[in-house]
């Protein structure tokens, strides 16, 4: 593989992530425990989606091959994305899914929120966007995982076992590469590595208040930002490209 | 960017500001795209118009259709010249709907954004959110989200009614 220009690296690794997240959240319309919820997690996947056309549109001017979002959106294989793995978790039970939107919600604000500095004007541009939304979907699935963890026996059960199987995942948004560390040298990118503790008072606090024990450190996988992802990004984007694969010239 | 005074800006850009004034959203068509704060600015360099337009929500379906409608009313009104800039920064507040898009989001039945929203605290949610039909202060969030992702569901506890609340970004 050549090497790929790091601003455009970088564009997709943004992108993908949000749209990933977006599409599993988007699993959940029409089958969502009640009707606000199938709202709630409904608008949380627009925004996921709206976030990702922003940055993938971006990465097409970037890279200036005549590439819009959706051509990087629905003409790319698994190998080609560059989302973080806990993007792409199967959706699980309603546990799962705010778990993993807590906990990256709470990353993406903070980062988000230092990335409104960037030197990259376009970059600083979504990112003022972004942070807000990030800051809602926080508080909104925040308030879900204390409901859930200080609730039944079930409901604090399923959130634990939500928590337990995610937590070896989030070390890979505050893992950097060369890529990373040359955006953050030219004040393109925050650091995401110096975002960690912060980050984990955080959650601690709610994971406190929400009566949960917080999962010892211990496997942490990563390689989803260079492309090295579970089986499970592909069978989401056979669904997610289908259309447009098969019909390449359609028109929305 | 507040609407500039008539006296400011050329006959022309007038014009188009008094067009994009009857350009309503297409979710709440009482409110204008101006009274909304999504027009920031008419622009205009050496004779050419440019209407600068700002996305409210990233994944807002309605981005597009509104984009549309700006479109067609200025192609309408013959100013098929005019063009059309996307800004992203600074990114859209609440805090730029204007007095008159208030009062009218109110007439329509929808409580318009109070105060800011907190962006940490958990079970922090506007506390202080008025009744759009009776104004009573006694009022319920029902849901985060209600029929558009800028919205939230409540109820007034006073009058029994439930409605729309814009929320705070």
């Amino acid at each position: 593989m050549s090497k790929a220009d790091p601003l455009f690296e970088t564009c997709l690794r943004l992108g993908d992530t949000a749209l990933v997240l977006g599409q599993r959240l988007a699993e959940w319309s029409s089958k969502a425990p009640t009707v606000e919820l199938d709202i709630a997690l409904s608008n949380h996947a627009l925004d996921m989606i709206g976030q990702a056309q922003l940055f993938l549109e971006y990465a097409g001017r970037v890279e200036g091959k005549g590439r819009d979002e959706d051509a990087l959106a629905y003409h790319r294989q698994d190998f080609e994305f560059r989302n973080a793995m806990i993007a792409e978790l199967p959706k699980g039970d309603f546990a799962f899914t705010v778990v993993r939107q807590f906990l990256f919600a709470s990353f993406a604000e903070a980062f988000y929120e230092r990335m409104l500095t960037s030197t990259d004007a376009d970059l600083a541009a979504i990112a003022g966007k972004a942070e807000k939304e990030m800051a809602y979907h926080m508080r909104h699935c925040g308030e879900w995982v204390v409901r859930l963890g200080d609730g039944t026996e079930e409901s604090h059960e399923r959130v634990q076992a939500a928590l337990d199987e995610l937590w070896p995942y989030v070390h890979e948004l505050f893992t950097t590469d060369e890529v990373d560390q040359a955006m953050t040298r030219e004040g393109i990118l925050p650091d995401a590595s110096a975002l960690k503790e912060d980050w984990l008072e955080h959650v601690k606090a709610v994971m406190e208040r929400a009566t949960l024990r917080l999962p010892e450190d211990d496997w942490m996988p990563s390689g989803g930002r260079s492309g090295q992802h579970t089986e499970h990004l592909a069978y989401l984007l056979a669904e997610m490209q289908v259309l447009p694969r098969t019909y390449p010239d359609a028109k929305w | 960017m507040v609407r500039p005074q008539t006296s400011e800006i050329s006959a022309r850009a007038g014009e188009v500001w008094a067009v994009l004034d009857q350009v309503m959203d297409p979710e709440i068509p009482v409110v204008s795209v101006v009274d909304l704060g999504i027009v920031r600015d008419v622009r205009e360099e050496g004779g050419a118009l440019d209407v600068i337009v700002t996305p409210t929500y990233t994944g807002c379906p309605a981005t597009k259709q509104i984009e549309a409608d700006i479109r067609q009313a200025l192609d309408q009104a013959g100013f098929e010249d005019a063009g059309m800039e996307i800004s992203l920064a600074p990114a859209w507040t609440t805090d730029w709907i204007t007095p008159r898009g208030r009062e009218q989001l109110k007439a329509f039945g929808i409580a318009p954004p109070e105060g800011k929203a907190g962006k940490r605290a958990l079970f922090a949610g506007n506390a202080n959110v008025s009744c759009p039909h009776c104004g009573s202060r006694d009022t319920e969030q029902i849901s985060e989200f209600g029929s558009t992702a800028c919205k939230s569901l409540w109820r007034c506890n006073s009058c029994r009614e439930p409605f729309d609340y814009f929320k705070c970004i």
